[in-house]
């Protein structure tokens, strides 16, 4: 491309009309007629069975239409195969009301379908159910030796490498070592709208079901499988969503109580979770993590060690990366990585933002500060002089990496050069004043991805590709890149999302929407250009007759010859004459896998703090952060910074606030709730600069972006708790960091 | 359906006589606690009588210098006042400490004094609770109780009263004026809430049916040297760990009056006046304040995660004395209570 119109341009969500105005229509808002209402019945214990439940009573209810439980449900598909959705860990995945056992407190029990919604939860709340205890353990604290090492089973997950060198022989013979555990506790992922599902019936066994997810496709497969339908009878729509953050890229088991209610009931239902069984299903896992750095005289890594053990449910085995990326941030030949499981009665955790990387960066961003005052060093320097050129962990090289950049640009911005490395050393009045820094990396991935692009007459363009919305920006980049590869202004773009019948995009996770979707629309937009540029010079006089497509642009609604912009036509005039009502264009893209096994791709970031703490009373004030972030080619600096905003005000509260909290006692979550499950509110929030350094990468796809929705987070927990530690001279090392540990 | 009847009352009478001729009933006001308690189904009120327009809104003088405050006047309107500000700094600051704008708007000043406790477990019907279910003991106890008591609790219950605003009317000590079925009475604020003894059900001391119908503010309201500190898991938005509401008058250096209470701590509102006499006559010193601080908390019991509470009111309260000694209320900390 020779200009750029829109890509990279600060540009208002396309989307943001409609979301103010109401217009945008979110899962739980379709109102179909004759549609029942479904309310999910709770387990109040954690383990045991199910010995009576008085369905009899509350059916007696008038407008109570069916109490369904593990007594009436139809069975569903056996195999687990049938269970498991793209992103399934190995195991056998959660079937609600098909047995009357137990698993985890909160689990679903029954489901009460009635005519309204306020006499469904009313029959929910009087139903009883008999249950028989059985001993529970939540308290992943017991298991510190049961751990296991997990097979592969779930997309994404890479077990650690193979230890390099001699890491425990290294250490032992470290000029200076550190060691310590870290540990954060759970985390739910509260996205500000409930997981909702309305599923229409549209008679003869054909369902559309209205449902939040961060993958309508991935939803559409599991129905599938699950309820023996066929696929085209089968339509998943979710065209808005009130954030996601992870916990929509499985299938949750509110969108299977629905259909399963649908179908049995031939009606439509719709079912919204309460805020409360919001934390029945997926979280952040609790995760112990011990680190063993030591380092040379020169101040460089002579050996790196990173262990985690986290929870996971009795029926499968979640995994995410948490230790790898120790292998990779820093240069080190002396590496030993190591991840276990253990098996607690709660349900399997769940991808949330930054899965793996935003747990591991705690561990390891911290004992890095640790090690570098061990060592003498500014935490800033002693990252410079281990900074890895090459990924060691696969042995090959970064397709690019501007990590430097961050840490140069970020620290200017910052004023790092001002900052004392004495602990306790800055105040500000009574206030003690702290800086800390970390940082991580994460994956640029591309997946394959399906698009189609289809332009009216007047010059209208249509791009369809079903991939999601949860908040990103996705409507917004995906109608900028049509835009600019057809030369369109944005008004004439409409892309449209979030629905099966469209062609087929993948999950919207792993940061890979901008890359994948955006590659797929960037190409079928290409080949719509193609045609358009024929019927072009199938005109009598076309200055373009001899062009090919590689001598012509599409700019400002003109297509014109590259050497020569005054030999140019008008879009719409050539698809006026040509006499067709519309032309259309549909494909998919792959990743250049050829070209990508040469090459480790990454996105990487730099975070800088200032903490301001008061220490007779522990309050700490997160008053400043830079974050730079070096993540390929940013589509949209207006989108792109809101994300990072996020993920920063997210680090925070895991750095101060954010915890589901067990009460092992009774193997449940006590604050699940939004007034004691605590988020940071806007008084906590102070100055938050995001820096997107330049960095060019042609491998990881024609676009050169690496997405942006979770590298942001990185670091930010270790940076604050870092800061911490520079204010205080206080090394806390069990997140979050809460008034009580700091007095 | 959770079917109850309702009532939109017209005179504090139709509202006693309504609520004394149906089982079950509860008075609302601005519904921001018995609506969620309702929602949770830990409180399942047969008749609701609406008190929200009752002619009980006005905020005026009274005869002896003092000021009423309308049970149903909104908390935002009672701390916007210009009477409350200007003469009673310290309840103008304790409510801008509670909830958020949007709560204080529609909660009255009758409800703020009859919330209930945000212990977890009183909220959640799966686990026991002496409060909720009298008999069914304490989960609390030996659980989560990182927001506990650390005060005047039973072995029975061990939740604290959740208000911003009533630790600061606990030191500036109005009466609270009750109508019922017996007639009107006053209540010392003192005597207002209770401790939980062996009956943690039991938040007040209300009779059956009463009313609150204003809040009469003695004249003195301690505008020159006071203080409310709060200290939460977050910013704005979040119930006390500990709060204290300091008042106090000074000659010279010397302290001649002073009130002390605490949020956070127990059951009620913890007014501390052995303390309070420990102040009077001495000099507004640290040395002062931390022998003070010292004896607050000298009988105080920690539950286990809630243990850290004992130290932390201990320097709040230093903390407290300090900045209304100093009148640096604002100055002191710039992110306390700057975004409440």
């Amino acid at each position: 491309m020779s200009t750029t119109n829109y890509i990279g341009k600060a540009t208002s969500r396309v989307d943001g009309p409609a979301k103010v105005t109401g217009a945008a229509t979110y899962a739980a808002e379709y109102h179909l007629p004759n549609m029942a209402y479904a309310y999910v019945v709770s387990s109040p214990i954690a383990k045991g069975k199910i010995t009576k439940i008085h369905a009899d009573e509350v059916l007696a209810l008038p407008g109570v239409v069916q109490v369904f439980s593990h007594e009436n449900v139809p069975s569903v598909a056996w195999l687990d195969k049938k269970h498991q959705d793209q992103v399934a860990p190995g195991g056998s995945p959660f079937r609600a009301l098909q047995e009357p056992d137990i698993q985890f407190s909160q689990q679903p029990v029954a489901l009460i379908v009635a005519d309204t919604f306020e006499l469904a939860r009313y029959a929910a709340s009087v139903l009883r159910i008999e249950y028989e205890e059985e001993k529970h353990e939540t308290n992943l604290e017991t298991q510190r030796t049961k751990g296991y090492e997990p097979g592969s089973g779930k997309a994404g997950y890479m077990p650690p490498p193979p230890p390099r060198g001699n890491p425990d022989n290294a250490w032992e013979a470290a000029e200076h070592r550190m060691e310590a555990e870290y540990v954060h506790g759970t985390q739910h992922h509260n996205p500000m709208e409930l997981f909702s599902t309305t599923v229409e019936w549209r008679g003869d066994g054909k369902i559309t079901a209205y449902d939040k997810t961060q993958g309508v496709f991935n939803v559409k497969n599991y129905l599938v499988g699950v309820f023996g339908l066929k696929k085209d009878d089968v339509r998943v729509v979710n065209e808005f969503m009130g954030g996601g953050f992870g916990s929509g890229l499985r299938p949750q088991y509110s969108v299977y109580l629905a259909v399963l209610a649908a179908l049995e009931l031939k009606r439509s239902v719709r079912l919204t979770l309460t805020r409360q069984q919001m934390f029945s299903f997926g979280h952040r896992p609790h995760v112990l993590q011990t680190v063993k750095l030591g380092t040379n005289p020169d101040g460089t890594l002579a050996a790196l060690q990173h262990h985690a053990l986290h929870e996971t449910s009795h029926f499968e085995d979640y995994t995410e990366n948490i230790v790898n990326w120790s292998g990779m941030l820093y240069q080190c030949d002396n590496v030993k990585l190591g991840y276990q499981l253990a098996k607690l009665d709660v349900f399997t955790p769940l991808d949330m933002r930054a899965p793996g990387a935003a747990s591991g960066t705690i561990g390891l961003e911290i004992a890095m500060d640790e090690m570098a005052y061990a060592a003498g060093l500014d935490p800033l320097e002693f990252r410079l002089r281990n900074y890895a050129d090459r990924d060691q962990n696969q042995d090959k090289p970064f397709s690019s990496k501007k990590l430097r950049d961050c840490y140069q640009q970020g620290a200017a911005k910052f004023g790092w050069e001002k900052r004392s490395q004495e602990p306790r050393s800055m105040r500000e009045g009574k206030m003690l004043v702290g800086w800390g820094i970390a940082g991580g990396v994460w994956d640029a991935t591309q997946q394959k991805s399906a698009a189609k692009a289809s332009i009216s007459a007047d010059g209208k363009l249509t791009v369809l590709s079903g991939s999601g919305e949860n908040g990103a920006g996705t409507y917004t980049i995906m109608t900028q890149i049509a835009a600019e590869t057809l030369g369109l202004p944005l008004e004439a773009v409409t892309y449209k999302l979030g629905d099966t019948d469209q062609p087929e995009a993948p999950l919207q996770g792993g940061s890979w929407t901008a890359a994948s979707v955006g590659t797929a629309i960037q190409s079928v937009c290409q080949d719509l250009a193609a045609k358009i540029l024929k019927l072009a010079q199938k005109q009598d006089d076309s200055p373009l007759q001899d062009a090919s497509f590689e001598d012509v642009e599409f700019v400002n609604g003109q297509i014109r010859l590259r050497a020569d912009h005054h030999q140019a036509v008008v879009l719409r005039d050539v698809l006026q004459a040509s006499g067709e009502a519309k032309v259309e264009a549909d494909g998919s893209t792959m990743p250049n896998m050829l070209k990508q096994q040469q090459y480790s791709l990454h996105s990487h970031n730099a975070v800088f703090v200032e903490v301001k703490v008061d220490e007779d009373l522990g309050t700490v004030h997160v008053t400043r952060v830079v974050n730079a972030i070096a993540a390929g080619r940013i589509l949209n600096l207006k989108t792109a910074r809101s994300q990072v905003l996020g993920s920063v005000v997210w680090g925070i509260g895991a750095a101060l606030m954010e915890e589901t909290v067990m009460d092992h006692k009774f193997g449940r979550y006590m604050n699940h709730n939004f007034a004691e499950y605590h988020v940071p509110v806007n008084a906590d929030i102070h100055d938050i600069d995001v820096i997107f350094v330049d960095e060019e990468d042609d491998v990881v796809n024609p676009l050169g972006v690496k997405g942006i929705g979770e590298v942001g987070m990185l670091g930010v927990a270790a940076a604050v708790a870092n800061a911490i530690h520079h204010a205080t001279g206080k090394r806390v090392r069990d997140l979050p960091i809460t008034i009580d540990k700091l007095l | 359906m959770n079917s109850f009847t309702y009532h939109r009352a017209t005179a504090v009478e139709d509202a006693v006589r309504d609520h004394t001729s149906h089982a079950g009933a509860a008075y609302i006001g601005g519904g921001t606690n018995l609506i969620d308690l309702m929602k949770e189904n830990v409180e399942r009120p047969a008749h609701l009588v609406n008190v929200a327009k009752l002619p009980l809104a006005a905020i005026e003088n009274l005869p002896d210098g003092g000021l009423r405050l309308g049970a149903m006047a909104t908390n935002a309107d009672t701390a916007w006042h210009e009477e409350v500000k200007s003469r009673y700094p310290l309840l103008n600051q304790t409510i801008l400490a509670g909830a958020s704008p949007q709560l204080r708007n529609a909660a009255t000043n009758g409800g703020n004094l009859m919330q209930r406790t945000r212990c977890l477990y009183f909220y959640d019907l799966a686990t026991p609770c002496n409060k909720r279910e009298p008999g069914t003991g304490c989960s609390a106890v030996g659980g989560f109780n990182r927001i506990h008591a650390i005060l005047g609790a039973s072995e029975h219950c061990i939740a604290t009263h959740p208000s911003d605003m009533c630790v600061a009317l606990a030191a500036l000590a109005p009466t609270v004026r009750v109508s019922g079925p017996h007639g009107e009475r006053s209540i010392a604020f003192e005597d207002f809430h209770r401790l939980p003894g062996d009956q943690p059900e039991k938040d007040n001391t209300l009779e059956p049916g009463e009313l609150i119908v204003s809040l009469d503010l003695p004249a003195k309201g301690f505008a020159k040297h006071f203080s409310y500190l709060k200290l939460r898991d977050r910013t704005s938005y979040a119930f006390a760990l500990i709060s204290v509401a300091v008042a106090l008058e000074l000659e010279g250096s010397t302290i001649t009056d002073a009130r002390l209470a605490l949020g956070g701590v127990a059951h009620k509102p913890w007014r501390d006046q052995e303390a309070e006499q420990l102040l009077i006559g001495q000099p507004a010193t640290e040395e002062t304040f931390r022998r003070v601080a010292a004896k607050v908390v000298e009988n105080a019991q920690g539950q286990g995660s809630n243990d850290f509470k004992i130290e932390l009111a201990r320097r709040a309260i230093v903390r407290a004395l300090k900045q209304a000694a100093e009148g640096s209320q604002h100055a002191a900390d710039v992110f306390q209570n700057s975004n409440p």
